[in-house]
């Protein structure tokens, strides 16, 4: 039984559609990589995934024991105003939120997994530190680290590199590729990146005016990966 | 000097100080909680726009001789909330422009009425102090102490009972709602109370300086902490401890209020602009 079942779905904003017929099945520990040109509705599925939206057709299940409130999620942009007040440790903490219900305070155990997941993410030292004064690639590990405190099975990552330096980049590849290969937590990763997407995934999502789903190397044969990649070199 | 401090213990035995000193505090600190939130969420101006509705249901009432408005104040402020945070999402209006759009048309409107209706010989006497606040905070009966009181705690136990939701949903909606967090449910908890301290909030400063309530403690707090509990922490405490010192002032000096707090505020703000450059500074 697959972890997540998207059936015929068709996306769009106020009566408008962006992207219809779309299915595809992630299984537990696939990594699937979300590719496609800007505005092709990426961010939009994803956002439907999490049921942050609702889809015009079509829907979204969850199976293999994973509830809708168990998927962890690093956002695109986050939203957050810059001046913010909030230390690395609330933000983290706030992962937990999710699980709660009504309890007002968290528990031992929540407080227990906040830290272990800021070590995973090696913010040991940052923990007391305002977020909005982090470099970009400290905020992205501190969202990566706040994703994990919600999930322990599935993270929906849109775009985790962008704005992120070579160096960076690669780190934050191999902590996702890590918490992957290691934690089994399956990844589903929006990027721009087809290398990395050829070098980590499993499996490949294609959306745009040709749509692909499959295997990484069934995707290397198909036409969609050779027309992205042409534009890719034009652009 | 030892005169005026004589004059302040002559006025502390009084209980329309003591009322007006609960009152005044116990409103300061629960808008300064809640403004962290509207702060950083965007919606500073919503405490102007809710009050100039609150204004507007006064009118109403005002219009059927209702003796007590405080139901009908409290039923369409808090309505007016539901309606303003809600549509921070989804509206074609923007939230600023809502507020801004509701707010105007309140005050007209309710002035309006207020014009037509009243049957009291000085209006202008009775908008001005709704406005502004007037002297009504020292002429509180003990009804509405206890009801301020209790409405207060109940602001107050909320807050800190839903406080580890509220900072979830205000740093990250959308993060908050995909992970299961009801997220509807706590911004509409928020619009309540937010209603609530408004329309109490109303006796104390008048509609019109019910923003600055909300604003600088938040703002002078984020001056000078960088976590959202100490920035919390911080503008509870400096919200009662203006609050206090402009309502003291305002009695030995026999000025307005609401303005004597406000000004107090935007002094305070000063000084913790001054302090938190100069701990940045230092840092560097
Ligand atoms: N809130 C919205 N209301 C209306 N239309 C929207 C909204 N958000 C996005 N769109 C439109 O939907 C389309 C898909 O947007 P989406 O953000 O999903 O693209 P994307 O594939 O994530 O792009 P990018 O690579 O730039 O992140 C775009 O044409 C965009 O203009
Ligand atoms: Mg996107």
């Amino acid at each position: 039984m697959a972890q997540l079942i998207c059936q015929d779905l068709t996306l769009g904003y106020d009566g408008h559609e962006i992207l219809s017929g779309l299915s595809f099945e992630v299984d537990a520990g696939e990594y699937l990589c979300i590719v496609g040109e800007n505005g092709s509705g990426k961010s939009t599925l994803m956002k439907t995934i999490l049921g942050l939206q609702s889809p015009m057709r079509g829907k979204v299940t969850t199976g293999d024991g994973l509830r809708r409130s168990e998927i962890g999620y690093l956002p695109q942009q986050t939203v957050v105003q810059r001046d913010f007040p909030a230390s690395v440790w609330e933000i983290v903490l706030s992962g937990c939120q999710g699980r709660q219900g009504l309890r007002p305070f968290y528990t031992k155990e929540d407080k227990a997994l906040a830290r272990e997941n800021i070590r995973k993410m090696g913010l040991e030292a940052l923990t007391k530190r305002c977020y909005r004064e982090l470099s970009g690639g400290q905020q992205q590990r501190v969202l990566l680290a706040r994703a994990l405190c919600a999930t322990q099975k599935i993270l929906l990552l849109d775009e985790p590199v962008s704005g992120l330096d070579p160096k960076v980049t690669a780190e934050m590849y191999g902590l996702i590729d890590t918490l992957n290969k290691r934690d089994g937590i399956t990844v589903i990763m929006i990027s721009h990146d087809l290398d990395a997407a050829m070098r980590y995934a499993t499996h490949i999502l294609h959306i745009g005016s040709t749509v692909f789903f499959g295997s990484k190397a069934d995707y290397l044969r198909s036409d969609a990966a050779s027309s992205f990649r042409k534009e890719d070199e034009t652009a | 000097m030892t005169e005026m401090i004589q004059k302040l213990t002559l006025y502390l035995q009084y209980p329309f100080v003591q009322y007006a000193l609960i009152v005044g505090v116990l409103i300061a600190l629960c808008s300064s909680l809640l403004g962290i939130t509207l702060v950083l969420k965007r919606f500073s101006f919503i405490g102007d726009g809710l009050s100039h509705v609150a204004f507007g249901a006064m009118a109403i009432a005002a219009v059927f001789r209702l003796t007590n408005d405080m139901p009908l104040m409290l039923a369409i402020t808090i309505l007016s909330a539901i309606l303003l945070l809600r549509s921070g999402q989804k509206a074609k209006i923007k939230g600023d422009a809502a507020v801004a759009m509701i707010s105007v048309g309140a005050l007209a409107v309710g002035y309006l009425l207020m014009n037509r209706f009243s049957k009291s010989s000085n209006i202008s006497g009775d908008v001005c102090s709704t406005l502004f606040g007037s002297t009504s905070i020292l002429t509180l009966r003990k009804s509405e102490v206890w009801l301020c009181v209790v409405l207060s705690i109940l602001v107050l136990v909320v807050f800190i009972l839903f406080y580890n939701k509220i900072f979830a949903v205000t740093f990250d909606e959308d993060f908050a709602r995909a992970t299961g967090t009801r997220a509807n449910l706590y911004n509409l908890l928020l619009a309540v109370i937010i209603a609530v301290i408004i329309v109490l909030a109303m006796n104390l400063v008048g509609s019109l300086l019910i923003s600055a309530l909300v604003i600088f403690p938040a703002l002078s707090a984020m001056r000078l902490f960088k976590s959202f509990r100490s920035v919390t922490v911080c503008a509870a405490v400096y919200s009662v401890l203006t609050a206090a010192l402009g309502i003291l002032v305002s009695v030995v000096a026999d000025t307005p209020v609401g303005s004597t707090i406000v000004a107090i505020e935007i002094a305070a703000f000063v000084v913790c602009w001054a302090a938190g450059a100069i701990k940045g500074g230092v840092r560097k």
